[in-house]
């Protein structure tokens, strides 16, 4: 199905024999499944793309007997809407996959983590969830999972700030080391994925590694789900090979004036079109938790900035200095150059002080706030300033 | 060990170590804000930042463990630009009007601006953007959110060492802010007033209300006589904030100061330790007598100890229902009150009304004990103003007192003597010890069964002390407890008074009398001593009230002769009629939301 170079996949929307495909880990010893994992090169799906099977092998070589499976559903980057339609169409390919990972790291139960506002998927994923647990009764494995919900805030996809919320406590991020895979929820190891993650795992247990790897590229193994917003005729969740350049990405659903895709959400990159062409997204260019969103030349990137920024001046947690502050300055900072309050160059102390949160902050939130800002103010300087 | 290497140096240490105290271990200094030795690790401020080689970003040495071949360095270029872009951010959210500020040049915030020598500030202010509401509810501390620099460490003092969590983290992001429940001022929610969060804050956020210039006023109106009294714990501590080390005793020096200054009477309120010691004592040996000779269902045992006002308002919000336990006896701050303006008015001869008396505390919860509405039993208010040992240190400087110089005096009379069981009182087992000492004496006839006196298992810093004395040889009047068994309890730091009251409320530890300082130490951590505030300081300060103690040629109660005179004179008997008038007091359920 080649269409400018670029080939749609369909792997998590497919239909499978839930049982089969479970039978089928539960016979594999936990050795056998990590190796699979491993050799499929599947990175995280939620946006930072740790190997998942490394992931997984910390986690099971772990001593404590009381282990977790996490699933992220906490899905909040702007802009990012598979996980929703993941769940929906297919919350059994999660609750398989959370089985398959326990049965890695040796845990018999599972939280969900669900982001509040998917709280009308409840009912159905329920309905799901019940099935699930008899048919893993049936097949004679034991695990169980529960869902806690989120109550609105960004930081709780952050892994440890999540782990405070199902704990009971104020979403703040903690400080690592030690890593969730040797103290994550109630500290105790914890191998946290994200729900399109714990999908692929299942579908590479089924088609095997090999077969898996023959989709994307060296860095960005297999495919992946895209949520495509903006200024787009054709928006929407589509499962993509990885490895395609945003050229390609455009070509197929840009509206004929794309000037720039930001990739990642707000804390991902912008592309500008000059870049189009050279910029493979993935691992090896820019990664994406599944974010794209096209802007065509009626868009001002100040605009667009301003809001990215906005939006991490509220949704910090507030609790180290770079971030909360951080944010607040490079905020005030665009809205008074544009102003012609502040000269033009104090955009170049913003720059540093972007390098700075991204080296000083506490987690991946402040780490990633310069990430938009710096690809915005030096591609798009002139929309910035005047 | 570990062995790693820290701006090319090589250092061993142990696991778990931080990389904060391996630096420290080889006289490397990094800065360091939100981390405080008492509290739990935060590593929110961002200030301590180092950079490890290999690591994708810098990583604070407050909260990152030492591994094996580590190489850090703690003050790169990049380290540096960082801190300074850290330090410069703290400072936008800061209203730096610091000579308007109280914590004006004791601010670690200002020591760390004044370090990296700021010129012009980088950064935009932000004070401006948020309304910032001052809280002066309390009348013990001022909170001032547009100084606060989100170091959470009062936060973490609160819950951690309080168990009380008058204050948390509220909103998120650029709202984020220190409050507390439904926002509401801090007079009105479970707070005990303690302080230990003003002893933490690193800048003005948090600071005691202040009265040192109405002392002065007084002082400077020839109509009236002030009179001023000095806890126990104020002489060990007092010195750290006149350039002594800590733990060093400055009794005369400080009489000296207060004589200069200008009080016309320099009292003590170890006085009225003693006298508490009579009134308690006498009390719980009458509680005893009720329960075991008259089969009194109606007595409630433990009794309780009722020094400390912060754990006072603790047990009034969460275990109102062990209020009967507690000692009728006001503390001895407000027994001095009630003197000073009836016993002492008198023997002078000055009108009561033209009294006015000043407490020096180690304390912000006393400030709130003067204020209870039930604390007039003289029939004025028996304690006008209260000042911390940090403001007396301030009236020190104020009035131009070279304190090193300065030769020692004694305190005037009346309620000027003391004793070493008195002195005690500023370290958590004292009032225990103070107790045991004279009950003991009063039963046997014989002094307590420790050498030198010095009751060992009540000393110390375990959060919870427990101790057994056998009572054996009563005399004839005190029979009834012959070979009885006292037991008896000490918790200090309300997190450690909560794990007390919870086994005893639930019928898990029985005892018979029960010890209980809100702050870590007792009164000599207190939340109105000198900053900073450790273990280690706290330790020092102990082993100087001890050997105080050790120094006075009296140390028994009961062996204090203006207490002995006081009840021939005034008070006729330990819980006397009028005793109850003046000595003690009565408590309040208080709402526990």
């Amino acid at each position: 199905m080649k269409n400018r170079g670029l080939t749609k996949v369909d792997l998590i929307f497919e239909t499978i024999d839930s049982g089969k495909v479970l039978s089928k880990a539960f016979r594999m010893s936990n050795e056998e499944i990590l190796k699979e994992i491993l050799d499929s090169g599947l990175r995280g799906r939620g946006g930072a793309g740790f190997p998942t099977g490394m992931k997984w092998k910390f986690t099971a070589a772990e001593k404590d007997p009381e282990k977790y499976i996490v699933c992220n559903a906490d899905e909040g980057e702007p802009g990012t809407f598979k996980d929703r339609e993941i769940l929906d169409r297919a919350a059994y390919k999660v609750y398989g996959g959370m089985a398959i990972a326990g049965k890695a790291i040796g845990s018999k139960k599972g939280y969900i983590y669900l982001r509040g506002e998917y709280r009308f998927l409840l009912p159905q994923l329920y309905m799901e969830l019940d099935k699930f647990h008899k048919l893993i009764k049936e097949i004679g494995y034991d695990f169980n999972i529960e869902y806690r919900m989120g109550s609105g805030a960004y930081i709780c996809g952050e892994e440890s700030a999540l782990f405070e919320s199902i704990e009971g406590f104020r979403g703040e991020p903690r400080n690592k080391p030690p890593y969730p895979t040797t103290s994550g929820v109630f500290n105790k190891p914890t191998s946290i994925n994200n729900v399109e993650t714990l999908v692929t795992a299942m579908m590479i247990i089924d088609k095997g590694a090999a077969e898996y790897i023959k989709l994307g590229t060296k860095d960005s193994r297999g495919s992946k789900v895209f949520s495509v917003s903006g200024d787009t005729p054709n928006p929407g969740i589509f499962e993509l090979e990885l490895g395609m350049t945003v050229k390609q990405f455009v070509d197929e659903f840009g509206d004929g004036d794309t000037k720039a895709v930001q990739v990642g959400g707000a804390s991902g990159f912008c592309v500008p079109r000059k870049k189009f062409e050279d910029t493979i997204i993935g691992f090896e260019g820019v990664p994406t938790g599944g974010s794209m969103k096209l802007f065509n030349s009626s868009r001002s990137m100040y605009n667009v900035l301003h809001n990215y920024l906005d939006f991490f001046t509220e949704e910090s947690c507030g609790q180290c200095t770079p971030c909360r502050v951080g944010c607040q300055q490079l905020l005030k900072g665009i809205e008074r150059v544009k102003k012609g309050e502040e000269k033009s160059l104090y955009l170049h102390e913003l720059l540093k002080l972007a390098d700075t949160m991204k080296i000083a902050s506490k987690c991946g939130l402040g780490q990633s706030v310069g990430n938009a800002f710096k690809s915005i103010v030096e591609n798009f300087r002139e929309e910035i300033i005047y | 060990m570990i062995n790693l290497k820290i701006n090319d140096q090589q250092v061993s240490v142990p696991e778990e170590t931080t990389v904060l105290a391996a630096a420290k271990q080889i006289g490397i200094n990094i800065p360091t804000l939100c981390n405080h030795a008492d509290l739990c690790v935060a590593g929110n401020c961002r200030v301590c930042l180092v950079e490890q080689k290999g690591a994708r970003t810098l990583v604070a040495a407050c909260a990152m463990p030492v591994s094996e071949g580590m190489e850090i360095q703690t003050n790169s270029l990049k380290v540096r630009n960082a801190r300074k872009h850290v330090i410069e951010l703290l400072l936008s959210e800061h209203k730096s009007d610091c000579t308007k500020c109280y914590k004006n040049q004791n601010c670690e915030l200002q020591a760390l601006a004044n370090e990296y020598s700021f010129g012009d500030h980088i950064f935009l202010d932000l004070t401006t953007d948020h309304q910032y509401k001052i809280d002066r509810s309390s009348p013990s501390f001022i909170k001032d959110d547009s100084k606060c620099i989100r170091c959470q460490r009062c936060v973490r003092t609160c819950a951690q060492l309080q168990h009380v969590s008058a204050i948390a983290v509220a909103n998120k992001g650029a709202h984020q802010k220190i409050s507390s429940f439904h926002d509401r001022m801090m007079s009105s929610v479970v707070c005990t007033n303690c302080g230990q969060c003003v002893n933490r804050c690193p800048t003005g956020a948090l600071v005691e209300k202040t009265y040192i210039d109405q002392v002065w006023d007084a002082i400077y109106d020839p109509n009236l006589h002030v009179v001023v009294q000095t806890a126990p714990a104020v002489r060990v501590a007092l010195g750290e904030d006149l350039g002594y080390d800590p733990g060093e005793r400055v009794t005369g020096k400080m009489v000296s100061a207060l004589k200069q200054i200008g009080f016309d009477s320099v009292l003590d309120t170890d006085f009225t330790a003693d006298l508490t010691i009579m009134e308690e004592g006498t009390e719980l040996l009458t509680r005893l007598k009720k329960a075991l000779v008259d089969g009194d269902k109606g007595v409630t045992l433990p009794m309780f100890t009722s020094c400390s006002p912060g754990w006072i308002k603790f047990i009034e919000h969460k275990y109102p229902q062990m209020l009967p336990n507690l000692s009728t006896c006001k503390s001895p701050q407000q027994m001095f009150g009630a003197l000073a303006k009836t016993f002492y008015a008198q023997k002078r001869n000055i009108d009561p009304s033209k009294v006015i008396s000043v407490s020096i505390m180690p304390c912000t919860a006393k400030k709130y004990e003067a204020d209870r509405p039930e604390m007039r039993s003289s029939g004025y208010k028996d304690v006008d103003y209260v000042l911390t040992t940090r403001e007396l240190a301030v009236m020190i400087k104020q009035a131009g007192i070279d304190f090193r110089t300065l030769n020692e005096a004694r305190y005037d009379s009346i309620m000027g003597d003391s004793t070493g069981a008195a002195v005690i009182f500023g370290a958590t087992g004292g009032v225990m010890e103070a107790a045991l000492r004279t009950a003991y004496e009063i039963v046997t006839g014989r002094e307590v069964p420790f050498k030198n006196l010095a009751i060992t298992p009540v000393r110390g810093m375990d959060g919870v002390k427990e101790a057994t004395v056998k009572i054996e040889g009563t005399t004839e009047d005190w029979n009834f407890l012959e070979g009885a068994e006292l037991k008896v309890a000490i918790a200090h730091g309300l997190v450690n008074a909560n794990k007390l009251m919870k086994a005893v409320s639930q019928g898990k530890a029985s005892y018979h009398f029960i010890e209980i300082m809100a702050c870590p130490g007792g009164c000599i951590g207190g939340g109105g001593q000198p900053i900073p505030t450790s273990m280690e300081i706290r330790k020092k300060r102990m082993a100087a009230i001890y050997s105080e103690d050790e120094h006075l040629p009296l140390r028994k109660s009961h062996e204090n002769p203006e207490v002995i005179s006081i009840y021939k004179e005034f008070l006729t008997a330990p819980n006397s009629h009028k005793s109850h008038e003046l000595l003690h007091t009565h408590y309040f359920e208080r709402e526990s939301y």
